[in-house]
């Protein structure tokens, strides 16, 4: 049969940094909190733990060490965790659907945290979809989770810090890097210095990442974009030429690399599905990624009752979404009369300190993720954009011609966003695309949010029923 | 110190030197893609063991028919989908285990 509803008082999605500490201060303070995930364990993108039967090192890293204290305070707060489940619905109110592995579950609450982070931004060139072509992110995770490298060869592409976190972390596995590939320059990165001494422990991390890139001898190639990959007998060929400051190809000498992989993105967006789904009101924002919900303080949304943290709602990094997870945990818990206002007060004050500090150096960071129109311009016409469906630019700017004024219905003339990923890979470069047609962000819009969140089999959704069991509706009157 | 690398042919999980520090890596499990015999180890997700194995191409697209593989790694972009026991998976999340038999997640390619 269909799951029963399960109800807490507190339902979070996603379990990184924002969503753990949401739950951990839900329970602190008493409250009842599920939290769901779809991975094995917690820990969200950054903080991903080793599968079982990995041998854990010896030395952990800082960022080792941080995941395993924010899994442990989860473990030991007696928040109810359902891992390995994939959310494909939400409703309000609130219900959340989703399938793990015995089957489908159904949970409720009066209050939501939407902590669902980001998915990565890769703008699309010809040949992006090679396989063997994979993003930064995903670069990040094979390292980290898996102790793989992306290939025996590696051109690391794109831009922001994930860029020397990839290549230093190949080079130290035993990786051979091709060269970094930045579409910032030297002076871009040393001018946002200053907001970057708020964290000094994440400052002095780059600089190492640095000079094992230096001392690896890894070529660093400012104000570079990728132009192209062709699948070659001897490997891929990466085309690599200068770009000018707004990420426009600019004439001058390009160079190849022949690799077995490359590994490319271009900065975070906000994974906002749920709030979408939801219908909260969102605004676009260009250094927080893209279109985020319009949040106070505290992750509150303009659906009452719906709070959204972490990069979900901006991206700000995973040692800002910490304290921003705890902060909307205490604001639900409040908003439900559970939680007096002078405790909120207290803790609030001294998460808002160390969230501010966090929250420089993550929007400093994000600044360097952030979208660069012109390399939108770039994008060739015969090149696919959407890959779930195989659309190009060329579909695009057909529908744009046609009349099309906003990415829905783009999406409706083109299956463009569409597919399977329901427009997470695609959805930000289309919707450049068309704001440069139409006139902006605001009037190209962002993708609908629709059900499935993610794609579930129906078997997995009903379960094993008896057919009597259907209950079958009053007919209409005639 | 059971390493996958002294398997000896192109099945064999080792020669492609992508893992970090395989001698001190778990169990060693095998699985089917496609029928051919795939040597892994324990807690690698089926899209990593493929790649170890030299296979890249998990799926062709829709619409062109244009080989596919793993891109997002986190469950998102759906690119690395293949099939398990007629289910559809993404394979940069679901773990190798003995004897699974997993075949390219094509549409339209229900052997």
């Amino acid at each position: 049969m269909t799951a029963s509803e399960r109800g807490f008082d507190v339902l979070v999605i996603g379990g990184g940094p924002a969503g753990i500490t949401a739950a951990t201060t839900v329970r602190r303070h008493g409250g009842r909190v599920a939290l769901i995930d779809e991975n094995v364990d917690a820990g969200g993108q950054v903080y991903r733990p080793l599968p079982p039967g990995f041998p854990r090192s010896s030395k952990p890293t800082s960022e080792q060490r941080a995941g395993d204290r924010l899994r442990d305070a989860l473990a030991s707060s007696g928040a109810d965790t359902f891992f390995e489940h994939k959310v494909w619905g939400v409703a309000p109110g609130f219900r959340v659907d989703a399938v793990g592995p015995h089957g489908a579950v159904a949970l409720s609450a009066p209050r939501l945290i939407a902590a669902t982070g980001t998915s990565e931004r890769v703008i699309p060139f010809p040949g992006w979809t090679t396989p063997g072509v994979i993003g930064l992110a995903a670069a990040t995770i094979l390292l980290k989770a898996q102790r793989m490298l992306p290939g025996r060869s590696t051109l690391v592409a794109g831009c922001g810090p994930l860029l020397i976190a990839v290549a230093a972390g190949i080079v130290k596995g035993g990786g051979r890097v091709a060269a970094v590939i930045d579409v910032a320059s030297r002076g871009e990165w040393l001018g946002r210095l200053p907001a970057l001494v708020s964290r000094p422990d994440l400052l002095a991390r780059g600089a190492r990442w640095m000079s094992t890139l230096r001392a690896a001898g890894v070529p660093m190639l400012w104000r570079h974009a990728i132009r192209e990959v062709r699948e070659t007998a001897s490997g891929l060929d990466a085309v690599v030429g200068p770009v000018g400051p707004d990420g426009a190809p600019r004439s001058g000498e390009t160079c190849h690399f022949t690799v077995d992989s490359v590994t490319v993105g271009n900065g975070l967006t906000p994974a906002s599905d749920v709030s979408r789904v939801l219908r909260a009101k969102h605004r676009y924002d260009l250094v927080k990624g893209g279109w985020v919900a319009e949040t106070d303080g505290s992750g509150r949304t303009s659906v009452p009752g719906l709070y959204v943290v972490g990069d979900g709602a901006g991206i700000a990094g995973a040692a800002a979404a910490e304290h921003h997870g705890a902060v909307a945990g205490l604001a639900a818990l409040h908003d439900l009369g559970r939680l007096d206002i002078t405790v909120v007060r207290r803790e609030a004050e001294r998460l808002g300190a160390k969230l501010d500090r966090a929250a420089r150096f993550g929007r400093a960071m994000a600044g360097m993720m952030a979208i660069r129109g012109a390399q939108v311009t770039a994008i060739p016409t015969d090149t696919l954009v959407c890959r779930c469906e195989d659309v190009t630019r060329a579909e695009i700017e057909q529908a744009i011609d046609d009349g099309a004024r906003e990415v829905n219905q783009v999406k409706a003339w083109t299956r463009c966003g569409m597919g399977p990923c329901q427009g997470r890979t695609c959805g930000d470069v289309v919707a450049e695309i068309v704001a440069q047609r139409v006139g902006g962000r605001e009037v190209a819009g962002y993708f609908t949010g629709r059900l499935p969140l993610r794609p579930v089999s129906l078997q997995a959704v009903t379960g094993d029923y008896v057919y009597a069991d259907i209950p079958i509706p009053k007919a209409a009157p005639l | 110190m059971s390493s996958v690398a002294a398997t000896d042919d192109d099945a064999g999980a080792g020669a492609s030197g992508l893992r970090i520090g395989e001698a001190s890596r778990g169990r060693q499990v095998s699985f089917l893609f496609d029928g051919r015999p795939v040597v892994a180890c324990e807690g690698e997700m089926i899209a990593c063991a493929l790649a170890c194995a030299g296979i890249r191409t998990l799926r062709a697209s829709p619409r062109g028919g244009a080989p596919r593989g793993m891109f997002c790694m986190m469950g998102s972009c759906q690119e690395c989908v293949v099939r398990i026991d007629g289910r559809m998976t993404t394979a940069c999340q679901e773990p190798v285990r003995d004897g699974l038999d997993v075949r390219g997640g094509t549409i339209g390619n229900i052997p």
